[in-house]
C-alpha cells in the first residue's frame, strides 16, 4: 500500500477540512477502501477515519414516523435494528443478505452507499478503465462480460454498482444529507449514484471533500412494511454478489394494488428504480398478468452490453417474484437465507 | 517515519504497540503481538481465517486498520481458551473432527464464538450462513456445524464448560 | 477436568490390540485450536526482513524496465533483487533433467511467459515498505498477443500424459462398436482452469548460515524440495533443513518446490538476512500451478440393452509453452465401465499461463465428470436408471488392461449408497419431481474411483529398554491426519500402545517420508514404518528367541508376536515377555530397526489397483429463476483398510464438496486479450462456503485388498472428488432437463 497520512478529526468541520486536502479520502468501515487500496486500485495521500466522529452512529426516529440514520451506523446493527427492520423489512433483508458476518460488521451505512463497482477491469490496474482513469477506454466492453449492466450503460462503462442495500432504499425514497465544504445538502439516493455516460469516472454527485453524515427514510416509506422483499440471484447461495437483485414493496387494499415500489439490482450503475413499471401496477388487481406487465415495463430498455443478454429475462422473472413474494407478505422474520428465492426456517438473529 | 502508538486491550491484557498507517490489525497482531494464531489468507476480506472481535463484534483484522484499534477491546483466537481449559467451542472442534489442516480454524472458533455470544441457539441453516465468511478449503464445513451446534447445545444446557 | 481428547481416554474396550482402526482424535489438534500450531509464515527469527513479490501484468513479451532506484528510495527497502542481481544458481531454473524437475521462474531473464510472473523481489525491514517497493517498481513491458483459451493454437500429441502414461490408450475397436451400438452418445464438455486454493498462501522463512540453509516452508515432498534446492543451489542436500510439521493445505500445490519460495531463499542469500517471503492470494493465480482447462469429447455405444460396445474419450487440455504437464483427463475412462472397445487420447495446446501442476485428483476429477455426464446420457438414451446402467456395465477387471482388481467393493458401495439416498422409485425423466415450495428436484449418481499409488519412503523406528518407542519419519500433514495416522500405524508396528509411542515427523532431517501426493501417503509412508517398526521387533525377537532365559527361548519357527510392550509366542499366548525385560538382559538401551516401502512390482503387474465409491446427489432448482443448491450428498467409498474413520470421513467430505464445487462454482475467468486473470480472489474465484454444503454423508465400505500393500491401504484424499461432480450434473439434469456442456454449471445455463 502507498504510505499516506492518517488522520483522526473530532468533528464533522474537522473532517471536512482534513479531507480539503488532495488525495484526501474518507476512511469508515474500510471494507471497500482498503481492500481496493491493497490491490492499487486506489492510492490515496490521506486517509480521514471518521469513524469516531461524534453523533453519527445513531438511529433516530422522525416525527413523520420516518428515520434518520447516521452514518456510521454499521450494517449490521441496522439490519438488527428491531424497529428499523419492523418498518423497512426489505432494507434489513437487504442488508443481511450481502457480503458476510464479518463485513456487515465492519460496513457502515454511509460506506456502503459508495461501495465500488466489482467490474474486474476497474479493479486491474492494468487494464483500461474509464472509471479508473478518465479516457483510457473500457476493456469490459469486448471482454468477460456476463456480469455486466444492461440497463443505463454507455460505450464509456458497462459497470453495475454491487450494492445490495441500495437496491430498496432506491427504491423507498431514501435521501442522504451530506455536508461538505460548502455547507449541508441532501440529495434524494437514487440521485446519489450517476449513470457513466460519457464521464463513468464521476460515480456519485458527492463533490470533493463531501461527507455523507445520514440516510433517511420516509415515514410513509414505512407504510410498506407488510408488502416487502428484496429478492437476491447469486452464484453461491450466500457471500456472493447478486446476478440480479430486485426490491419490490406494495400497499395492497382488497388484491389490488394501491402503491408499488421497484427497484433493481446489479443491472445498471445505480440502483435501477423502475418508476414505468411501478406507474403499471397502481389500481391493477395483484396477480400474474400485473407482474408479467411490471416486469416487461421495468426492463423495457434493457439492452445487453455484451454476454449478458441472459440478465435481461432473468431481471423480468425476478421482478415477477418479487412482487408475487411482496403480495404473499413480509416474513414475520427475516429468512434465515436473507433474499434467498429458496424458502427457508425463519430466523432473523443469525446476525448482530 | 513517525509511527503511531496504539493502546489496546487484547485478550482481556493491556496491549501496545507502534504501528504505521498502512499496517492492518492482523499485522500488528502477528508481527507486533506476536499472536500469530490470526492468519491471513487473502488480505482482502474474503476468507475469515484474520477473524477477531472488536468491541464484541467480529471482523476481518486484515481490513482494520492497527490504527483503528486505540481504545478498543480485542479477542483473538488466543483468548478463546480460559487458561489451558479450552472453550465448549475448541473441544467440540477436535470432538467432531472439524479441522484438517487447521489453518481457517483459528477464524472458524472466533467467527463461531461471536455467533454464540449473540445467538446461542442458532438453527443449523442461521449458522450455515453466520458462518459464510469463513472459508475452509479441506473441507470441513459439515463437521463445523456439528461441532457448533453441539457446543452450543452443552453451553446452553450449563453443561461444565471444562470447570 | 482436562478436555476429552487425550489419546489415553479412548474407551477402555478399544485400547487392547491395534491403534489401527481407531477413531482416534488428531494429535494436533489442541494446538490448532488454540492458535499454537506454527505454520511457516508464523515464524520470525531475529534480525528477518520481508521479501514481496513483483508479478508480471502481461502474459507474454519482457520487461523492459523496473523503477529500481525509485524502490530503492523508498524508505525500509533493504535491496531489489531483479535478473540483474539475483544470486548465482547451479544450475539452469530452465533444465529439465528429468520429467519431474519443472522449470521455474527465478529471474532468470527479462521474458514474461505468464500473467503473475514473478519478475523482481524487494527486501525491505516492514512487509508494508516491501510491497509498496513493488509497487514503485513500476514495470514497462513490450507486450506480445497473449495466447488465451483452448482454441489460441495447433493442438498436439503430448509424449505422454500425467506420470508418465501413454497419451493415447486402445483397446478393442472403437468404430465397429460405435457403428453396431444402437444407441449412441456423443457430447462435448468443457471444463474450467481451476486454482487449487490452499487456506495458506505458500510461504517461506529462509535464513542462511554459511552454505547451510534454514527453512519454514510448507511442503508436500521435504525430501524431493532439498533435492531440487541443492540442485539449484549448488549445496548438499543435507545442509538444507526443511520445517514443515504443518501445511495449512496443499492439494498438489505444494507438492514441488515453487518459484516463488526459491525467490525468498535468494533474497535471504542477497542480502545476509533471514527473509520472510508469503505470496499475496493474487499471487496464487499462476506461479504455483492450476487445474488446466479441458474440452472432452465423449463417444459411447451401447446394444439396445445397455451393453457398452465402445467407449471413446478424447481430451483436449492446455499447457504452458515452456513445460510439459499434460493432464490426464481421458484416463478416467480406462477403469470404470466393461466395454470391448475403449479409446482414450489426449491433444494439448500452449497457452501463456503458467505451468499447469497436479491438483487434487489430477485428471480424475476433470476425466470423472465428463464420463460421468456421459454415462448418464447413454443410460437415459437406453431408457435404463443410471445405477441399473452402471450395474450392466459393471467391469469385473480392469477394462483398459484386462487385469483382476486387487480389490473391488463398488457393487457394495452402489447398494450401501443407493440404499442409505433412497434412489429407489426415482422417475427416469427429468422435471417429474417437485418440493412443497415448488422447486425442481432432481437426483444424480456417478461413480467414484481412484487408482491406489504407492510411492517410495523410509522410516526408522526404535524400542526402548524404558517400554517406550520412537518412530520418526519426514512425512507431510497437510491437514489429512499424518500425525495422527501414522501414528497409530506406528504404535502397531512397534506393537505399543500409541500412549507410549513418540512419533516424530514434519522435519527433514528424519528418513524420507516421501511426498504427499496422489492420495498415497498414509500407504506409502505406513508401509515404511511397518517395515520400521517390523525390523526393530524382529531384532528384540531375535534377542528373546536365542535367550535360554526367555519364555519365548526356541519359539523359531512358530515366531512371536508384539502387543502392548510385549512379545508373545504365536502359539501359545501365555508364553510372553515384555520388552523391557528383554532389553535389560540383553544389556542394550534400545533396538533399532529400519523400513523402506514402495510398490511391489509384481503386484502391480498382476493386478489392477483402484479404490472405487458410489455418490448420489440431490439438487433443487427454482424453475424460473436458475437458483441452485444442492440438498443432499451421500457418497459410499471402499478403499481398503481404513486407519482412522474419523479422519477419513473429513477427506471424503472433503472430496465431495471439491466435486460438487467443479460442478458448480470454480473458475478461473481470463481475459482472452490480455491472459491475465480477472477473478484472481477468494471474493470472484468462488469456492464453497458453508451455506452451499448440505447435510452430507459418507459411508466406509469394508474391503480388504490383499494385494496392494501389506497393510491393505488405498488412498482415500482424492476419490471423492471424482463421482461426485457428474452426480451433481446428472440431478441438474433431473431437475430441470439441462444437461451441462460447460461446467461450472451457471445461472446463464438454467434460465
Amino acid at each position: 500500500m502507498k504510505v499516506f497520512d492518517y488522520v483522526r478529526p473530532a468533528s464533522v468541520a474537522e473532517a471536512i477540512a482534513a479531507a480539503a486536502a488532495p488525495g484526501a479520502v474518507y476512511l469508515a468501515g474500510g471494507t471497500n477502501l482498503l481492500d481496493l487500496m491493497k490491490g492499487e486500485t486506489l492510492r490515496p495521500d490521506r486517509l480521514v477515519d471518521v469513524t469516531r466522529l461524534p453523533g453519527l452512529d445513531r438511529i433516530e426516529w422522525l416525527g413523520d414516523g420516518g428515520v434518520r440514520i447516521g452514518a456510521l451506523v454499521r450494517n449490521a446493527a441496522l439490519a438488527h435494528d428491531a424497529a428499523f427492520a419492523t418498518a423497512y423489512p426489505a432494507v434489513a433483508e437487504a442488508l443481511l443478505s450481502g457480503a458476510s458476518a464479518q463485513l456487515r460488521n465492519a460496513a457502515t451505512v454511509g460506506g456502503n452507499l459508495l461501495q465500488r463497482t466489482r467490474c474486474a477491469y476497474f479493479h486491474d490496474p492494468a487494464s483500461a478503465c474509464n472509471k479508473r482513469q478518465p479516457g483510457a477506454g473500457c476493456d469490459a466492453r469486448g471482454g468477460e462480460n456476463r456480469l455486466h449492466a444492461v440497463l443505463g450503460w454507455s460505450e464509456a462503462c458497462i459497470a453495475t454498482h454491487p450494492s445490495d442495500f441500495c437496491v430498496p432504499l432506491a427504491a423507498l425514497d431514501a435521501v442522504v444529507e451530506i455536508e461538505g465544504p460548502a455547507g449541508r445538502r441532501e440529495v434524494a439516493l437514487e440521485a446519489l449514484h450517476r449513470l457513466p455516460g460519457d464521464t463513468p469516472e464521476r460515480g456519485t454527485a458527492l463533490a470533493p471533500g463531501e461527507l455523507i453524515v445520514a440516510l433517511r427514510l420516509p415515514g410513509e416509506a414505512a407504510g410498506f412494511a407488510a408488502h416487502a422483499r428484496y429478492l437476491k440471484v447469486r452464484e453461491r447461495t450466500s457471500y456472493a454478489f447478486a446476478v440480479v437483485s430486485a426490491a419490490a414493496a406494495l400497499r395492497l387494499e382488497g388484491g389490488r394494488i394501491r402503491a408499488a415500489r421497484l427497484a433493481l439490482g446489479g443491472v445498471a450503475a445505480r440502483p435501477w428504480r423502475a418508476r414505468a413499471a411501478e406507474e403499471s401496477l397502481v389500481g391493477v388487481e395483484a396477480g400474474e398478468a400485473a407482474f408479467r406487465r411490471a416486469a416487461e415495463a421495468a426492463l423495457a430498455e434493457a439492452r445487453p452490453s455484451g454476454d449478458n443478454a441472459f440478465k435481461i429475462e432473468l431481471a423480468r422473472r425476478l421482478v415477477r417474484r418479487a412482487l408475487a413474494l411482496a403480495v404473499a407478505g413480509t416474513p414475520a422474520r427475516i429468512p434465515a437465507l436473507p433474499a434467498s428465492p429458496f424458502p427457508s426456517v425463519a430466523g432473523a438473529r443469525h446476525d448482530a | 517515519m513517525s509511527k503511531i502508538h496504539v493502546t489496546t486491550t487484547v485478550n482481556g491484557e493491556p496491549a501496545e504497540f507502534l504501528c504505521q498507517p498502512g499496517n492492518s490489525l492482523l499485522d500488528a497482531l502477528r508481527d507486533d503481538l506476536n499472536l500469530t494464531g490470526s492468519k491471513e489468507g487473502c488480505s482482502s476480506g474474503d476468507c475469515g481465517a484474520c477473524s477477531v472481535i472488536v468491541d464484541g463484534r467480529l471482523v476481518c483484522s486484515c481490513l482494520m486498520l492497527a490504527v483503528e484499534a486505540e481504545g478498543k477491546s480485542i479477542t483473538t483466537i488466543e483468548g478463546i481458551a480460559n487458561g489451558d481449559v479450552l472453550h465448549p467451542l475448541q473441544r467440540k472442534f477436535l470432538e467432531h473432527a472439524a479441522l484438517q489442516c487447521g489453518f481457517c480454524t483459528p477464524g472458524f472458533l472466533v467467527a463461531a464464538k461471536a455467533l454464540l455470544d449473540h445467538n446461542p441457539d442458532p438453527t443449523e441453516t442461521e449458522a450455515r450462513y453466520w458462518l459464510a465468511g469463513n472459508l475452509c478449503r479441506c473441507t470441513g464445513y459439515d463437521k463445523i456445524i456439528r461441532a457448533v451446534l453441539d457446543a452450543a447445545a452443552e453451553m446452553r444446557a450449563g453443561a461444565p464448560a471444562g470447570e | 477436568m482436562t478436555p476429552d481428547i487425550s489419546l489415553s481416554q479412548v474407551p477402555a474396550h478399544a485400547r487392547h490390540g491395534s491403534s489401527i482402526g481407531r477413531p482416534l482424535t488428531r494429535r494436533e489438534g489442541v494446538l490448532k485450536v488454540t492458535g499454537v500450531a506454527r505454520y511457516a509464515a508464523d515464524n520470525h527469527p531475529a534480525g528477518m526482513l520481508y521479501a514481496v513479490l513483483a508479478a508480471s501484468r502481461i502474459a507474454r513479451g519482457r520487461v523492459t524496465c523496473l523503477d529500481v532506484p525509485a524502490a530503492m528510495a523508498h524508505p525500509g527497502v533493504v535491496a531489489v533483487m531483479t535478473p540483474a542481481n539475483r544470486p548465482a544458481l547451479a544450475l539452469d531454473p530452465d533444465a529439465k533433467l528429468h520429467p519431474f524437475m519443472f522449470r521455474l521462474d527465478l529471474l532468470q531473464s527479462d521474458a514474461v511467459r505468464y500473467a503473475n510472473q514473478p519478475i523482481a523481489v524487494v527486501i525491505a525491514e516492514t512487509l508494508e515498505a516491501a510491497t509498496e517497493g513493488a509497487a514503485l517498481l513500476a514495470p514497462r513491458y513490450e507486450a506480445l498477443p497473449a495466447r488465451v483459451g483452448l482454441d489460441a493454437g495447433e493442438s498436439f500429441v503430448p509424449p505422454v500424459v500425467g506420470v508418465g502414461h501413454p497419451a493415447e490408450q486402445l483397446v478393442g475397436d472403437v468404430e465397429a462398436g460405435l457403428a453396431s451400438a444402437a444407441r449412441r452418445v456423443d457430447a462435448t464438455y468443457e471444463t474450467p482452469a481451476q486454482y487449487h486454493n490452499a487456506m495458506e498462501p505458500h510461504a517461506v522463512v529462509a535464513a542462511w548460515d554459511g552454505d547451510s540453509l534454514s527453512l519454514d516452508m510448507p511442503s508436500q515432498g521435504m525430501a524431493m524440495a532439498q533435492a531440487r534446492l541443492a540442485g539449484l543451489l549448488g549445496i548438499a542436500p543435507e545442509n538444507i533443513m526443511i520445517r514443515s510439521p504443518f501445511l495449512g493445505g496443499g492439494f498438489g500445490s505444494k507438492g514441488l518446490i515453487a518459484g516463488p519460495q526459491v525467490l525468498g531463499i535468494l533474497a535471504a542469500r542477497l542480502v545476509g538476512r533471514p527473509v520472510k517471503l508469503v505470496l499475496r492470494r493474487e499471487q496464487m493465480y499462476g506461479p504455483v500451478g492450476h487445474r488446466p482447462p479441458t474440452r472432452q469429447r465423449l463417444r459411447i455405444g451401447a446394444g439396445a440393452d445397455g451393453t457398452l460396445t465402445a467407449l471413446a474419450h478424447h481430451a483436449l487440455i492446455t499447457t504452458s509453452t515452456f513445460d510439459d504437464f499434460f493432464e490426464p483427463a481421458a484416463d478416467a475412462s480406462h477403469t470404470l465401465y466393461a466395454s470391448p472397445a475403449i479409446a482414450t487420447s489426449h491433444t494439448a495446446v500452449r497457452i501463456d499461463t503458467g505451468t499447469p501442476m497436479f491438483m487434487r485428483a489430477p485428471g480424475e476429477a476433470t476425466g470423472s465428470i465428463a464420463l460421468e455426464s456421459a454415462i448418464d446420457e447413454a443410460a437415459l438414451a437406453c431408457r435404463m436408471d443410471p445405477l441399473a446402467f452402471r450395474l450392466k456395465n459393471y467391469a469385473e477387471v480392469e477394462p483398459i488392461s484386462g487385469k483382476p482388481f486387487s480389490s473391488k467393493a463398488l457393487r457394495a458401495c452402489y447398494a450401501q449408497g443407493a440404499d442409505r439416498f433412497g434412489w429407489a422409485g426415482r422417475p427416469l425423466a427429468p422435471r417429474q419431481m417437485r418440493d412443497a415450495a415448488g422447486m425442481l428436484v432432481g437426483w444424480g449418481m456417478g461413480t467414484a474411483t481412484f487408482p491406489a499409488l504407492m510411492f517410495q519412503a523410509e522410516a526408522r523406528a526404535v524400542i526402548r529398554r524404558n517400554g517406550g518407542g520412537v518412530v520418526e519419519i519426514g512425512a507431510h500433514d497437510m491437514g489429512q491426519g499424518a500425525w495422527t495416522a501414522l501414528a497409530q500405524i506406528a504404535a502397531d508396528a512397534v506393537g505399543l500402545g500409541i500412549e507410549q509411542l513418540e512419533f516424530r515427523s514434519g522435519t527433514s532431517d528424519l528418513p524420507d517420508g516421501g511426498i504427499a501426493g496422489g492420495s498415497a501417503h498414509t500407504a506409502t509412508a505406513g508401509m515404511a514404518i511397518h517395515a520400521a517398526g517390523g525390523e526393530a521387533v524382529a531384532r528384540l525377537a531375535e534377542l528373546a528367541m536365542d535367550d535360554a532365559r526367555s519364555p519365548l527361548f526356541g519359539a523359531g519357527n512358530a515366531g512371536v508376536v508384539a502387543r502392548d510392550g510385549r512379545l508373545f509366542r504365536r502359539d501359545d499366548e501365555s508364553r510372553s515377555e515384555s520388552y523391557a525385560d528383554i532389553l535389560t538382559r540383553a544389556g542394550l538401551a534400545q533396538v533399532e530397526g529400519r523400513g523402506k516401502s514402495g510398490g511391489d512390482p509384481a503386484a502391480q503387474t498382476a493386478y489392477a489397483m483402484h479404490a472405487h465409491g458410489a455418490v448420489f446427489a440431490e439438487v433443487k432448482v427454482d424453475p424460473d429463476l436458475g437458483q441452485l443448491r444442492v440438498t443432499r450428498l451421500v457418497g459410499a467409498f471402499a478403499a481398503g483398510r481404513i486407519i482412522n474413520p474419523r479422519m477419513v470421513r473429513s477427506q471424503y467430505y472433503g472430496g465431495m464438496i471439491w466435486g460438487m464445487a467443479f460442478a458448480l462454482h470454480e473458475e478461473a475467468v481470463t481475459d482472452r486479450r490480455s491472459g491475465r486473470m480477472l477473478n484472481a480472489n477468494l471474493a470472484d474465484y468462488h469456492i464453497p462456503v458453508n451455506a452451499d454444503v448440505p447435510e452430507m454423508e459418507a459411508l466406509l465400505v469394508e474391503e480388504h485388498d490383499p494385494h496392494v500393500n501389506a497393510l491393505g491401504i488405498k488412498g482415500v484424499g482424492e476419490i471423492a472428488i471424482t463421482g461426485t461432480g457428474g452426480a451433481v450434473a446428472n440431478a441438474v439434469w433431473h431437475a430441470t432437463g439441462m444437461r451441462a456442456r460447460r461446467f461450472p454449471i451457471r445461472i446463464d445455463d438454467l434460465v
